[in-house]
């Protein structure tokens, strides 16, 4: 159990170049599930490597329970890391694997077995012990990884993307099993991931990095409800918020010829600048069942039906009433959707779950 | 959407492959079976010949047309250690097992170094190894008899050892470090984490894993060893010479006895077809190692 702080942490691989992880400022407090969550090259999975000595730390530190760790060799960081493809060695069955760590640490045989034991009954592995890893299942490889991590009862748990070869069934439920083991073993975590799915869901706080720049760490909800740029808008969230840079009109933006208005504070905010770029997510887009003809007229590409609730992408038509590609919207509809590819839909934005960002700095307004 | 689509361009491609042999029938795939079959037999007719020879008594040897029904005799043979092939085959062994040795023992520290330890001249190393080979050991004798002599190390085996375990080791080299880039770089880092020693890892962790590329490279430097000709032909003479040798001076002193020579011959060949026989089943998996994993 321990807290983990990065203060500054920079790697750079190149001296001139580009950080791959620029003065990375972070916390994880005791038994705190931390998700690093951000498109590839990122950074998410250098700084992670960082946490765990595999990449130095060029300039900053990183603490683990108030130790400087920038000189400390992994195997005395007292951590334990779980790979993307598990990294179990092949040739030791299952109860080799688990005590492999133990074994290095010249712990006793009979703590060992009864620490393996263990693991391996809590993951559900004991059947499996004397097994190779080629002759178990990609779940169960995975979870003799989880196992081999736990056993050595660590302050610190790193996974890299440690679900990423699971089939997608496998790794919903793994997801959740996961959560509950942490939460558990209440072991500070920091889980490494470029699903924004499974960091919502999962992180007690996340942290959103894009080229090496840490864009907000904060809870799930909040993250959601108030993202601080449009990057981490349209990262968080399946199907991604609508972007679109509008221009202003008396109290609002006009979208399709529509006004939609903007609240005091973000008017306020805004002064005087011409346009505007507006979030809203497909859920805050309804379809305007009435069709009266005042709603915003789209026309559907793409329907997604999910059972429960169904998508829809679709261009606007502009108030000329002419097909504007370039401005695509998603909208959630309900389940078992009757709007059909090629129709014309007039939908309706929800003027208070409007989000709005500086169009050339991509900062949130209000 | 884009998966779907996807997968349905990746699922009519496999059936069209999966229909191509199918289509192929005729006359074309039998002719290339004989073709096949005919080069395969007259490839390895000499050797069948060579080692039924070896069995029968040299009247037999000499019939014409040749007979294929004989009684067969181990008196070759006989005549063959008799002729004094023991030391010969002894030194041919010991050359070969030793410098083998010496070549794992160099090579696997080496390969591991150039394959999971990279450093900025790595490329220049490897290419300095592989360039060793390119000049013609003929064109190199002349210095090397020079320096042998010098040293006073004509006709012994430890030369022919050193020899043959610089002459293996680029080889070796380049070969077990293909068998090394197969392994997984979050194994090491994996077992660094779990605070395993370098030594240590590369035991528990490393060597399991290409304990057959292992295998593959030592068969190798056997063969090209045991089968060595020009530097044991060059520098050794009684003391050291190997079984190579032996053979070349059998067949100016008895080159009308057809069976005797068939019979050394033989027992030259057989260590090596023996090992590769017995290897066979790693040496496989070894080769194909990529696939194993």
């Amino acid at each position: 159990m321990a807290e983990v702080v990065f203060d500054q942490a920079s790697r750079i691989y190149t001296p001139g170049a580009k950080p791959a992880v620029d003065k990375l400022d972070l916390t994880v407090t005791d038994g705190e599930l931390v998700v690093l969550v951000g498109p590839s090259g990122s950074g998410k999975s250098t700084a992670l490597r960082m946490l765990a000595g595999l990449e130095p730390i060029d300039a900053g530190s990183v603490r683990i329970d108030g130790r400087d760790v920038v000189n400390v060799p992994s195997k005395d960081r007292d951590i334990a890391m779980v790979f993307q493809n598990y990294a179990l060695y092949p040739a030791k069955t299952v109860r080799d694997n688990m005590a492999f760590p133990l074994k290095m640490r010249g712990m006793d045989k009979a703590e060992q077995a009864k620490r393996v034991a263990d693991a391996a009954e809590l993951l559900g592995l004991t059947e499996y012990l004397d097994r190779k890893p080629k002759a178990l299942s990609g779940g169960q490889r995975q979870r003799v990884a989880m196992g081999r991590a736990i056993v050595r009862e660590p302050r610190v748990f790193l996974m890299d993307e440690p679900l990423s070869n699971l089939d997608a069934k496998m790794r919903v439920q793994t997801r959740s099993q996961i959560a509950q083991l942490q939460n558990r073993l209440a072991v500070s975590t920091v889980y490494v991931t470029h699903d924004q799915v499974e960091a919502m869901t999962m992180g007690d706080r996340v942290a959103v990095l894009r080229d090496g720049q840490l864009q907000q760490y904060a809870t799930p909800s909040e993250l959601y409800d108030r993202p601080v740029n449009a990057f981490v808008a349209g990262f968080i969230g399946s199907p991604a918020m609508n972007l679109l840079d509008l221009p202003r009109s008396g109290d609002g933006v006009l979208l399709g010829g529509v006004e939609i208005p903007l609240s005091r504070e973000i008017r306020d905010a805004v002064g005087s600048a011409q346009t505007v770029t507006v979030g809203v997510r497909p859920e805050d887009v309804a379809v305007d069942s009435e069709g009266s003809g005042a709603g915003i007229k789209a026309v559907v590409d793409v329907v997604e039906e999910l059972g429960s609730e169904s998508y829809l992408y679709a261009h606007l038509i502009d108030s000329d009433g002419r097909d504007d590609e370039a401005t695509t919207l998603v909208v959630r509809g309900p389940g078992r959707t009757t709007v059909r590819y090629g129709e014309t839909i007039a939908v309706r934005v929800d003027a208070g779950a409007v989000h709005a960002f500086d169009p050339s700095s991509g900062l949130r307004v209000a | 959407m884009a998966a779907t689509i996807e997968d349905t361009a990746t699922t009519t491609s496999t059936a069209a492959r999966a229909e191509g042999p199918r289509r192929r029938s005729g006359i074309g795939p039998l002719l290339l079976t004989t073709l096949t079959w005919i080069v395969a037999v007259g490839f390895f007719f000499p050797v069948l010949w060579m080692v039924l020879t070896a069995f029968k008594t040299e009247a037999a040897a000499y019939t014409d047309p040749p007979t294929l029904v004989f009684t067969p005799t181990l008196e070759q043979f006989r005549a063959v250690f008799d002729a004094g092939i023991g030391p010969y085959l002894a030194n041919s062994l010991f050359a070969t097992v030793v410098s083998t040795l010496l070549v794992l023992v160099l090579a696997t520290p080496a390969a591991f170094a150039v394959s999971l330890r990279p450093v900025e001249k790595t490329q220049d190393v490897l290419f300095f190894f592989i360039s060793t080979k390119m000049l013609p050991v003929v064109a190199a004798i002349v210095p090397i008899y020079v320096v042998v002599n010098e040293i006073g190390a004509l006709d012994n085996i430890w030369t022919l050892i050193v020899l043959y375990t610089a002459m293996n080791l680029p080889i070796a080299v380049w070969m077990m470090r293909s068998f090394f880039l197969e392994v997984p770089k979050e194994l090491l880092e994996a077992a660094s984490i779990d605070g395993a020693s370098l030594g240590r890892t590369l035991r528990e962790v490393v060597l399991p894993i290409i304990s057959p590329g292992i295998f593959a490279t030592a068969l190798i430097c056997v063969i090209f060893a045991w089968n060595e000709f020009f530097f044991a032909v060059n520098l050794t003479a009684a003391n050291a010479g190997t079984v190579p040798v032996f053979l070349v001076g059998f067949i100016s002193s008895e080159g009308l006895y057809w069976a005797r020579l068939s019979a050394a011959a033989t027992l030259a060949a057989l260590p090596v077809v023996l090992a590769g026989w017995f290897a066979q089943n790693k040496l496989v998996q070894g080769l194909s190692f990529g696939a194993v994993k």
